[in-house]
């Protein structure tokens, strides 16, 4: 099949010149290693990258103009599905820009629950990380270990949510409805079990010389160049700057929980290997914490004119069917304005902007993804690299497409 | 109004400095907030504080390319005519008591093809080390949709001015690669624009 190169956008055009060191390839979409649908256009000199370029946007679906689309309380769903490692800090950060412009205050079980479930969350993304990252250099095994320890995580969200990887259990005001009987258990086993299976994966990694060799000293960016890309969350923290929005600017009352935020100085993939590896154990401590502060109570903000009556109340009163009636069929208006609220998700800030014109239906959502912002550091980092170090570099920037194509 | 002169208060001398100058030198735009939603309830109290303090020390600094400053919903706006972008933006990078030195989003907005102006573009700034938040915002024309380029303050502008190029068509003068990011090259119009429809003009095949 011959190819005509006519009509192709300039960035595609083959340059044909045998007697130049240099080679230009085409890594991606399909490349196993690239979290997705990446495509990198890497100019290499013998095995070393001299440039990279990435092209993103094989996963775009639109979902910020579908947001203007839908009522406020649909747009939940469409967090879901754009960083699907971690829907329910999605979930968070838009409800709690929602929040924030209606002006809700939250009740604290409702509250206590949703740093419960994103903590939970934070685990089993680290853990599909952790899994692929450790794949993309060639340690196999990690990977069956980290979704057997995810699919605990993933079956309590099920049995809490309905939903594996698609919960929408945060609503605006509050939650879909309170955890399921037995919930408290379920974590407790959990955190007796997973410090058991993070000693595994330390054993099996940490201590590996081959893990070692290809990931210390590979991937170097300094502090300044990573504040200066905008990085965030565990790729910014490798870099030694000690920010986490947690702390800095707690949200959803995470100022009354006791963890440390892990700190690497090394500026390389091992250093922010190291920053998830010690994050997993803050966040099981926050885990348990939460659990101890459940306290019997309503999960779901007073505001009937926003948040969903109980089905039961329904039946009898007359107000909450009405006011059911109109959430569903008409939505409800949200004051005029604009805010940018912005949480720790899994891969550094994650940030939504919404702007309201007074209507039920958003007049602009915008969603600061981190992938899309770490990304785009990429090419920083990777040039003057090995073409071997680019994957291992990939993996430590944790990416997932859905959110940088959204 | 009044709520702003309480948080200037409330801190420290710097607080009063602030309010001082600001009347001797009579600015007459930065002493008055929009009368916008000011309701900040339901905001965590130490983000409102930390807003008024900022608020403060943009007030030390006569900020005289501020056309206006909108505090609502616990969080400072400023807008900005677009030619004094990157003059603001250096600033605002270094200024003692500001230090906004993390770029954390650049987004775009449209209006509805009936407003005038009818694009907006809000710069999202966050400090890493006084870890306050600020919004600057560049209000365009249909018209005359040029804004110069901050890559050269912060280099992750480079993807975020792309994508705004892409999705609304504004030009950002400077920018060292502005083609198109999410939506392939020979796409025709700018999908985020109100006028575009959601279904887009014609289904999209790759032949």
């Amino acid at each position: 099949m011959s190819v005509s190169t006519r009509n192709l956008p300039p960035q595609f055009e083959i340059v044909d010149r045998p007697l130049d060191t240099q080679m230009t390839i085409s890594m991606g979409p399909q490349h196993p290693s690239t979290h997705g649908v990446l495509r990198l256009e890497l100019v290499l000199d013998g095995e070393m990258v001299v440039k990279a370029t990435p092209d993103i946007g094989y996963l775009h679906t639109g979902m910020e103009k579908l947001f203007e689309y839908k009522k406020y309380q649909q747009g939940i769903v469409i967090t879901d599905r754009m960083d699907y490692l971690n829907p329910l800090g999605n979930n968070l950060a838009y409800v709690m820009a929602v929040e924030k412009l209606l002006g809700l205050e939250i009740p604290e079980r409702a509250q206590t629950i949703r740093v419960l479930m994103c903590e939970m969350q934070r685990i089993a993304s680290h853990l599909v990380w952790l899994g692929t990252h450790a794949l993309d250099i060639g340690a196999m095994s990690v990977f069956f270990y980290c979704f057997r320890e995810r699919e605990k995580i993933l079956n309590m969200i099920e049995a809490a949510s309905g939903g594996r990887l698609t919960p929408s259990y945060f609503r605006i005001g509050g939650l879909m409805m309170d955890l399921p009987a037995g919930f408290e258990r379920k974590v407790q086993q959990l955190i007796e079990s997973f410090p058991a299976a993070l000693d595994d994966f330390h054993t099996l990694l940490t201590g590996n010389k081959i893990f070692q060799k290809r990931t210390q000293g590979v991937g170097y960016i300094s502090a300044e160049d990573a504040i200066d890309w905008g990085l965030s969350g565990p790729s910014l923290r490798g870099s030694g700057v000690n920010l986490d929005i947690r702390r800095t600017n707690p949200y959803t009352s995470y100022e009354q929980y006791d963890f440390e935020v892990p700190v690497e100085h090394d500026c390389d993939v091992w250093a922010r290997y190291m920053v998830r590896m010690r994050e997993m154990p803050e966040s099981l401590k926050i885990v348990r914490q939460a659990v101890s502060r459940l306290k019997p109570g309503p999960t779901k903000a007073d505001a009937p004119k926003v948040v969903l009556p109980e089905r039961e109340a329904m039946k009898t009163h007359m107000d909450a069917l009405i006011h059911h009636f109109l959430i569903v069929a008409e939505g409800f208006n949200v004051p005029k304005g604009e805010v940018y609220h912005a949480i720790e998700g899994s891969k550094g800030e994650l940030g939504i902007y919404v702007k309201s014109d007074g209507g039920p239906k958003p007049s602009r959502v915008h969603v600061r993804g981190p992938s899309f912002v770490n990304l785009s550091a990429l090419p920083h980092i990777a040039e003057g690299e090995m073409i071997a170090d680019v994957v291992a570099i990939i993996g430590s920037i944790d990416i997932v497409l859905g959110e940088i194509d959204r | 109004m009044a709520k702003v002169n309480e948080g200037a208060q409330s801190s420290d001398v710097k607080g009063t400095d602030a309010q001082g100058r600001g009347v001797q030198n009579g600015a007459p735009t930065m002493g008055a907030p929009s009368a916008q939603n000011a309701s900040a309830q339901g905001t965590p109290s130490h983000d409102i504080d930390r807003g008024s303090l900022m608020l403060a020390a943009v007030r030390t600094h006569q900020l005289d390319w501020a056309t206006d400053v909108i505090e609502a919903f616990g969080e400072v706006t400023i807008i900005i005519p677009r030619d004094r972008v990157v003059e603001a933006c250096r600033f605002l990078k270094t200024a003692p008591g500001l230090e906004f030195n993390f770029l954390s989003d650049i987004c775009g907005a449209d209006r509805g093809p009936e407003e005038e102006p009818r694009f907006e573009v809000n710069y999202h700034l966050f400090s890493t080390t006084k870890h306050h938040r600020l919004r600057l915002k560049v209000l365009l024309n249909e018209e005359d949709t040029h804004v110069p380029t901050v890559t050269g303050v912060w280099r992750t502008a480079n993807w975020h001015e792309r994508e705004t190029f892409d999705m609304f068509g504004v030009i950002f003068d400077g920018h060292p690669d502005l083609r198109r990011i999410l939506l392939p090259e020979e796409w025709q119009g700018h999908a985020l624009r109100k006028d575009f429809p959601l279904r887009g003009y014609e289904p999209y095949s790759l032949t």
